[in-house]
Parts: C-alpha cells; sequence; structure tokens
C-alpha cells in the first residue's frame, strides 16, 4: 500500500512542476512592464534599470523561476497590489471557507445522486428510470449559479426560511454556519449530484448484468441486500475517478457561488482580484486552488486503491 | 451519404432524444442569427422611466435596472454565446485530435511529451485556468474563445490517443502499412474515421459545457463588457435587483439552460445512436 501511495505521488511529481512553470509564465506575461507600473510611464531609464536589477527581473528566466518557485514553497506569494497584504495571508483566511463548501457540496452531491442511480438502475426503462434520467439532464444543463440564485430567491427572500447571504463560521455557531452555506453548497450539489447520477447508473447497470451478482441473488439475498452488500462498493470504483474530476468543477462554480452569496472564501478572492486587475492575488489563488485540485485527484487515486486491490496490483 | 452513417442516423432519427436536442439546438442557433432582426428594442436603449418593469405586453419579457428591454438583451446575447462555444470547441477539437492522432500512432516520447502537457492543463480547475489566462490576455472575444479551447483541449486529446491507440493495432491499419501507405494517409484515411463517433458524441456535449462556461465567466465580468448583453452578464448586472423584479434572473438564466439541454440531448442522443448498447 506504501509502495502504491509512493508512486502515485512520482507521477504527481511532473505534473506539478508543469503546473508550477505553467502558472510562472501566467505571471510573467501579465501585459505591463511591473517596474513601469510601480514608477509610472515618466520614470528615467537609469530608475527603472536600477529597480529592475533590485527586483532580480534582469536575470535569465530559468533563475528567476527557481526564485519564485522557492518563494512559492516557502509559502511566499507575493504581495496584493491594491492591499499590499501578503497573498498567501489572505489565501490562508479564506481556505477554511471554500473547503467547507467544497465537502459540504460533495456530501450532498452523493445524497442526491447515488441513492437517484439505485433507483433509477432498479427500474431501468420505467417511469422512475425515465424522470430521474429527465432530472439529471436538467441538472447538468442548468447553470448551477443561476440555480442557487432561483433557491435564494425563494427560500431566503421569498419564505424568509434561510439567510439569504453571509457567512457564520463553523466555531460561532455550527447551525447557523449550516443555514448560511446550505443554500450555495446546493447550487454546487445539484449538478454534481445530476453528474454522479448519470455515471454511478450506468456503472450500476453493468454490475447487476455480472455474474457475482446474480450469485448473491440466487443464493437468497435480497436485491436491498444485494445492492447494498456487493453492487454499490463496485459501481462506485469508476466513479470515484468521475468525483475526482468533478471536484474541479466544484472549484470553479465556488468562485461564482461565493461571490453570489457574499461567502469569504478563495473564490471571492479570485472574484475582487480580477475586478481590481490586483494579478498577484489571482494567480496565488489559482496556484492554490490548483493544489487543492491535484492533491484531492491524488487522494482519490489512493483511494482508488484501497477500494479496489487490482488497481494496486496492475500498477506495479 | 455511405450506407453506416445513413443508419446512425435513421436510428437517430427515431431517438426522442436527438430530434428534441436537434429541435432545440436549432432554435439556438435560429435565435444568434436572427435575434438581432426580431428584437422589438435596441438591446441598449435605456429608458429610465420603464425601470425594473414586470413582463407585460409591451415588454414581454420586462425591463432590467436601466429600463432596457430584457427580451432583446436576451436575444442580442445568444450571439455571443454561440460563437464562443462553437469556435472554442472547434478549436479544441482540431488541435487535440491532432495532438491525440499523434501521441496515439508515433507513441514513444512524442507521445509521453504531449500527454504530459495534456495532463498538466487536467490539472487546473477548467473554469480557473480559463480565468487565469484572461486575467493575462485580457477579456476580448477571441482571448474567452482561446480560454475556452485550451481548457476543454485535453478531453480531445485524450479521447483521441485513446481511440487511435486501439486503432492502430487492427487489422486493416496494418495492412495498409505494409502496402506502404504513408503515415499521414493512414491517420486521415484509416484511422480518423473510425475514431471519429465518440468524438462526435464529445463535441456536442463539450459545447454544452463551454456555453455554461462562458456564462460563468462573463457573469464573472471576463467577457463580453457591458452594455453590451451576454447571457451571464445580464445574470450579473440585474442580481442586485432581484427583490424588486427577479424575471432578468430567470430568462437569462432560462436561455444558457436551453441551450445547453440542446447540446447535450444532442450528444445523448448521437451516443445511442452510434452504440446501441449502451442504452
Amino acid at each position: 500500500m506504501i509502495q502504491y501511495i509512493f508512486r502515485r505521488l512520482l507521477v504527481a511529481l511532473p505534473i506539478l512542476f508543469g503546473v508550477s512553470l505553467f502558472t510562472f509564465g501566467l505571471v510573467r506575461w501579465i501585459p505591463g512592464d511591473p517596474i513601469l507600473i510601480m514608477l509610472g510611464t515618466d520614470a528615467m531609464g537609469a530608475d527603472v534599470e536600477g529597480i529592475r536589477r533590485l527586483y532580480g527581473l534582469d536575470r535569465p528566466w530559468p533563475v528567476q523561476y527557481a526564485e519564485w518557485l522557492a518563494n512559492v514553497l516557502r509559502g511566499d506569494l507575493g504581495l496584493s497590489i491594491r492591499t499590499r497584504m501578503p497573498v498567501g495571508q489572505s489565501i490562508l483566511q479564506r481556505l477554511p471557507v471554500t473547503i467547507e463548501l467544497t465537502a459540504l457540496s460533495l456530501l450532498l452531491g452523493l445524497l442526491i445522486g447515488v441513492p437517484a442511480a439505485v433507483l433509477a438502475a432498479t427500474y431501468r426503462g420505467k417511469t422512475a428510470d425515465t424522470l430521474v434520467g429527465i432530472v439529471s439532464l436538467l441538472g447538468i444543463s442548468v447553470p448551477g449559479f443561476w440555480l442557487a440564485i432561483l433557491l435564494m430567491l425563494f427560500f431566503s427572500l421569498h419564505l424568509r426560511l434561510l439567510p439569504s447571504i453571509g457567512y457564520v463560521a463553523l466555531h460561532e455557531g455550527p447551525l447557523d454556519n449550516l443555514r448560511h452555506l446550505i443554500l450555495p453548497a446546493l447550487g454546487l450539489a445539484l449538478p454534481l449530484g445530476a453528474t454522479i447520477m448519470r455515471f454511478m447508473r450506468s456503472s450500476l447497470l453493468e454490475v447487476f448484468g455480472q455474474d457475482y451478482f446474480r450469485t448473491a441473488r440466487a443464493k437468497g439475498l435480497t436485491y436491498v441486500m444485494a445492492v447494498n452488500k456487493h453492487a454499490l462498493r463496485n459501481a462506485l470504483i469508476p466513479v470515484v475517478t468521475v468525483i475526482g474530476i468533478q471536484i474541479g468543477r466544484l472549484l470553479g462554480g465556488a468562485v461564482i457561488i461565493e461571490q453570489i452569496f457574499a461567502l469569504p472564501g478563495l473564490g471571492r478572492l479570485v472574484f475582487d482580484g480580477i475586478a481590481m486587475r490586483d494579478y498577484p492575488v489571482v494567480q496565488g489563488t489559482v496556484l492554490v486552488f490548483t493544489a487543492f485540485f491535484i492533491l484531492i485527484n491524488l487522494i482519490v487515486d489512493v483511494l482508488y486503491g484501497v477500494i479496489d486491490p487490482r488497481v494496486r496490483l496492475a500498477t506495479k | 451519404m455511405s450506407s453506416p452513417s445513413r443508419r446512425v442516423l435513421l436510428r437517430a432519427a427515431h431517438s426522442p432524444q436527438f430530434v428534441i436536442g436537434a429541435a432545440l439546438v436549432l432554435l439556438f442557433v435560429l435565435t444568434a442569427v436572427l435575434g438581432p432582426v426580431i428584437s422589438p428594442y435596441s438591446p441598449t436603449a435605456q429608458k429610465m422611466s420603464q425601470r425594473l418593469k414586470p413582463p407585460s405586453a409591451e415588454y414581454l419579457l420586462g425591463t432590467d435596472d436601466f429600463g432596457r428591454d430584457v427580451l432583446s438583451r436576451i436575444l442580442h446575447g445568444a450571439m455571443p454565446s454561440l460563437q464562443v462555444s462553437i469556435l472554442s470547441v472547434a478549436g479544441s477539437l482540431i488541435v487535440g485530435v491532432i495532438i491525440g492522432l499523434l501521441a496515439g500512432y508515433r507513441g514513444g516520447w512524442v507521445d509521453t511529451a504531449l500527454m504530459s502537457l495534456m495532463d498538466v492543463l487536467l490539472a487546473f480547475p477548467a473554469v480557473l485556468l480559463a480565468i487565469a489566462i484572461l486575467a493575462v490576455l485580457g477579456t476580448a472575444l477571441s482571448n474567452v474563445i482561446l480560454a475556452i479551447a485550451i481548457v476543454n483541449l485535453p478531453t480531445f486529446a485524450r479521447l483521441a490517443r485513446g481511440s487511435t491507440l486501439a486503432t492502430r493495432e487492427l487489422l486493416y491499419v496494418e495492412a495498409a502499412r505494409s502496402l506502404g501507405v504513408p503515415p499521414l494517409m493512414i491517420l486521415w484515411r484509416h484511422i480518423l474515421p473510425n475514431i471519429a463517433a465518440p468524438l462526435i458524441v464529445q463535441t456536442s456535449l463539450t459545447i454544452a459545457t463551454a456555453i455554461l462556461i462562458e456564462a460563468s465567466l462573463s457573469y464573472l465580468g471576463l467577457g463580453i463588457q457591458p452594455p453590451a448583453p451576454s447571457w451571464g452578464n445580464i445574470l450579473a448586472s440585474t442580481y442586485g435587483f432581484i427583490q424588486t423584479n427577479p424575471w432578468p434572473s430567470v430568462f437569462a438564466g432560462t436561455a444558457i439552460a436551453i441551450a445547453v439541454l440542446g447540446f447535450n440531448l444532442l450528444g445523448d442522443g448521437l451516443r445511442d445512436a452510434l452504440d446501441p448498447t449502451t442504452r
């Protein structure tokens, strides 16, 4: 097992290297000379050269990259152009909100998608299957953030059951925290649940056709028992990969959802960064988002090996 | 038309998904093309006395916070959405297929290098990668197309590579090779037609995704710039007045959903028609 995790880490390293190169490139390609932006366009040539040397911008790019990377690894993502605050610090402050939102959405997505898939696969071709199919198709076609706006309109502004915007930290009041997060999480979870349902359904149908499932039924297990004990776990294996990829969509969706619900998370930071053309903030946050995404997929890969021993052995 | 493609089209014509999907896509395209002609008002004409009106005979879908006609804005917003989604996916498809064919057919270091590059792109969450690219390039429409094309590129490259790998070993390709057919000819004449089916399905589904990404980006202010309308920026600009008049949000979101649904249904219908075993 440890050997397997180690192998996955080895595969992830070159990708992380590529990602860092790409992000570094994006930082460098931002239009406009940062020095001229700092000093104003009427700066004297000598001043410009001096400051360029001071910041190391006159050196060859591999040297600059190495320095940038060393800084990033130390958690130093530069200063915000607007607030002059270290970007890394703002990110750390906001990370918990986004992690909580994503985790809650994932949980809700599974709670919606898996039972719906079992229902659809069980009644394959019947009305229930068709209905679930239509709902899930709508679920993947509707923009999640729009759905969240409609939910807010109904539950917060019309029924006044839930707060419309804002955030209360988990340690300040778990119930209030949930009341603030449930609608934004649903906005992310409904499209996710629909996607999970679509993959899980076909995966379940495949398992239902397998000999071991028929044997389980033949030896007298009830349908519910056979599904719980034999089908779900096997059908989940391919779905786990899909979920890993879908986390990327959750993170992208969080950028808009956090803006709509005024949640002080990473997505909000990116949004404000874009609006203010605060590039260090945008780049730093994208890098952290991406590292987070890669980490989750690494965990998914490892989980894959836990659920399915064949995977562990096959990649030897 | 050759008989296999005719069979597929016949099967597709019997699939309700395909038919409804095709109808919705047609509606979307017609709206984009004819929108400027049939829209009752200018999409940017402001009438402050008519702010935030609900739907009425005069303003079928109501007005926004500047007293602009929401119907006219939604009709004009269809074109950028269509342009961005079709052109960006065309770009990802063409470049992705070239990369996939090359990697799958040549194998070796070419394969490793190209696919590692794709893995790097895949390592970014899609919308965030697009945001990062647009932060660098600026928000011109051509940049939005480029950004979404880059985001969707790995999907096509991986799909094309996988199918190429499977097709490369088939006997008729082997036969063509031993007859001395040049590699490019083999790729074009013998491999491409045989890997086309999954690519066609993926194209339709990816256009649906691209419409959603475009809407997200223009909601964030990284697309068509106001006052010119796009579905995403209509949602963004009317969000603040949602309590007074929710209609612009409702209609703009519905427009997005219809277009996306059309391409999703079309893709599902095509998949069933091309591979009847998956039903």
